[in-house]
């Protein structure tokens, strides 16, 4: 098996070179392959080309960072709530981080990327604590589709209040559709550099404690007595999870179903095992989200369509297709 | 015997209530409607609405109550009443009130074909409400298909549903995308749900689909309070589930299309009103027409609060939405404390 998880972790890789090179070449104005190289080794000389492609260079970089956040993002939080159609955007995070910064737009004045960051992370907390804890009250503790009724429904009713919000200050509504977009396209050098240290520790969490979850899969008396402590594994991947999609979320607007599809995707590829899907989700959410990009610039042409909606209509198959595979009522551990 | 006399008296009382209420419920309604009629920009007296618009009698108002007032206040009156009746069906039928129309992706299927009516073939009116009917009905199908796979649970088509309609989201945001600034700007509106420049000569069909539709589930709410007890049960009790369930989802689907083709997909009214009705007239009562009453007073309130109690003006959609959304919170917290049909 082994030699398998090695091939697929070279095509993933392959991938994401792809992606990025078509990142850097395809959009409205077409740039030739050798010229993509040529300024990639400094020597691309001063035309238009090199200028196009270096502009192109930032929301490659976050496309590749926030693809990998949002997919670790999403395997973490399907490990963590035992749900496997667990996801920022199907739990209202980021709605919810959305709804924050609003609000932070509107009564706090606030204006600076830094400061939108910290909104969008306090709102997805929030949110996410909260999706879950209604989720979870009742008979059966937490199920999927209690889960993703209670995201929906909260979800919605905090589009509603953003849209409140926003209606009456025509300013705020300009700067939020700006921020809204869900899309890697607005990225900038300051924005990437805000964001990096917040993705670096979530991201160094995520696979520190994968192991530890692995083991937690197999029973919680096991893992204690292999060495772990599962309510503070628990709680680091609740973080990681939440600071990861907020991150991003505070820098390119609602991106959804990245994290539902990669780890499904991974699963298949690389079997149940955390040690390696959550590794894989970077190079794999990287590549998907840096070729949603694109193919919204292609389809969008001359502007373009944004990333998050294209992930959406890639991934909602998968989560039509998990829905559809499981027998009978969606069970705790099921699926 | 005095055990049955019990129950049997307990269900006559409980049944009464259910007629009284209604009846309350459909007074409110009326009530409303007249309000939106009244108070505006220009406040219209009480006998002058009631001369203009029933005896005919020509008014100084004319404009104002014929041309701006009584399409809008009718268009929120049926759509409300349609979007009551098409939530309960659902809710009833799936035995869950969160499986709401609006939250299983079928009403999004009436939004992206009459986005693309509105935005590519640049049509309006019945050729829209056509469209978006045979949308829904097609999305409904699909949706019901993929859930069947293995074995039928509710459960697995609210999943399937979510699903389905953030895919058809993604396509009608593609749509907005490649349509030319002035139109996007008319669907943008429609989409967040809104009573604005509604004429009379949208709405002549209507009444005539509220009619036949809100009948059939009216004379069938029988077979659907059977339903609500479960497959079995209701298998056991002689109903036959497939044509039932047909006829039923077909009623709904209509409903629920051709109000939004009209008034465009007004949040949370087909998700609360069957909660709310049955929250008034108490459980195990028949209760669609209290549904489409309460979704009728929900819109006529909330186009009323969105016109008149704000600096700003909201469109209707956006004030179901406030209104709502606490009520819809409250609700899941409820339903999962009590652990009932999920």
């Amino acid at each position: 098996m082994r030699k398998y998880h090695f091939l697929y972790m070279g095509l993933g890789i392959a991938m994401l070179c792809a992606g990025v090179l078509a990142s850097l070449a395809l959009g409205s104005r077409m740039i030739p392959l050798q010229e993509v190289v040529r300024t990639l080794f400094g020597d691309g000389g001063d035309g238009l080309a090199t200028a196009v492609v270096l502009e192109r260079i930032p929301r490659t970089v976050f496309g590749i960072l926030a693809g990998a956040s949002l997919g670790v993002s999403g395997a973490l939080m399907q490990a963590i709530t035992r749900n496997p159609i667990a996801d920022p955007s199907i739990l209202g995070i980021n709605t919810g981080a959305a709804l924050f910064v609003v609000f932070g737009m509107s009564f706090l004045q606030m204006s600076t990327l830094q400061s939108y960051i910290w909104m969008a992370l306090l709102g997805a907390f929030v949110t996410a604590i909260f999706v879950y804890s209604v989720g979870s009250i009742g008979a059966g503790g937490m199920t999927p589709i209690k889960l993703a009724l209670a995201g929906a429904a909260t979800s919605a009713a905090l589009s509603s209040i953003v849209s409140a919000l926003l209606l009456p200050r025509v300013e705020v509504m300009n700067a939020f559709r700006f921020w809204q977009v869900g899309s890697i396209g607005g990225a900038t050098w300051s924005a990437v550099t805000t964001v990096l240290p917040f993705l670096f520790v979530g991201l160094f969490i995520a696979l520190i404690i994968s192991p530890q979850l692995d083991l937690m899969s197999l029973g919680e008396e096991l893992a204690k007595g292999l060495g772990v402590h599962p309510g503070i594994v628990r709680v680091l991947g609740t973080l990681s999870a939440v600071t990861l999609c907020g991150a991003v979320t505070a820098v390119a607007g609602p991106i959804g179903f990245v994290g539902l599809m990669i780890p499904h995707v991974l699963k298949i590829l690389f079997g149940p095992q955390l040690k390696w899907v959550v590794p894989m989700s970077m190079v794999y959410g990287g590549a998907i989200l840096l070729f949603a990009d694109v193919i919204g610039r292609m389809l969008g042409s001359p502007s373009e369509l944004e990333s998050g909606i294209v992930t959406a209509f890639l991934g909602a198959p998968v989560l039509i297709y998990v829905a559809a595979r499981a027998k009978g009522g969606l069970s705790r551990h099921g699926v | 015997m005095e055990y049955k006399d019990f129950y049997g008296s307990k269900y006559t009382r409980r049944k009464r209530r259910g007629v009284l209420i209604t009846i309350v419920l459909g007074f409110l309604l009326g009530i409303l409607a007249m309000m939106s009629l009244m108070f505006g920009s220009e406040t219209i007296t009480f006998p002058e609405v009631v001369a203009s618009i029933i005896f005919k009698k020509p008014s100084d108002n004319q404009f104002i109550l014929h041309t701006l007032r009584l399409p809008r206040m009718l268009a929120g009156l049926m759509s409300g009443m349609a979007f009551g009746f098409a939530g309960n069906t659902f809710q009833k039928m799936l035995r869950n009130p969160l499986a709401s129309p609006d939250v299983i992706g079928i009403t999004s299927g009436a939004s992206i074909s009459a986005v693309y009516g509105i935005l590519v073939l640049g049509y309006s009116g019945m050729r829209i409400s056509v469209m978006a009917m045979v949308m829904s009905l097609i999305v409904t199908l699909c949706i019901y298909l993929l859930s069947q796979g293995g074995s039928f649970s509710g459960g697995k088509l609210i999943l399937i549903g979510i699903g389905v309609q953030a895919m058809i989201q993604s396509a009608i945001s593609y749509l907005l995308l490649q349509a030319s600034q002035y139109d996007v700007a008319y669907a943008m509106r429609w989409l967040s749900g809104s009573l604005n420049g509604m004429r009379m000569a949208n709405l002549v069909w209507f009444p005539g689909v509220l009619l036949v539709f809100g009948g059939i589930v009216l004379l069938w709410e029988n077979k659907l309070l059977i339903m609500e007890l479960g497959e079995e049960k209701a298998i056991t009790l002689g109903l036959s589930m497939r044509s039932t369930q047909g006829i039923l989802i077909l009623s709904a689907v209509c409903l629920l299309a051709f109000g939004t083709a009209i008034t465009g997909p007004i949040a949370f009214v087909s998700f609360l009103s069957g909660p709310i009705a049955g929250k008034c007239t108490g459980k195990g009562v028949k209760n669609a027409l209290a549904s489409a009453f309460v979704g009728g007073i929900l819109v006529l309130l909330a186009d009323f609060m969105g016109q008149h109690a704000f600096d700003t003006r909201f469109p209707v959609g956006v004030m179901t939405g406030i209104i709502g959304a606490p009520y819809l919170l409250y609700l899941l917290i409820d339903l999962n404390k009590k652990g009932g049909a999920i």
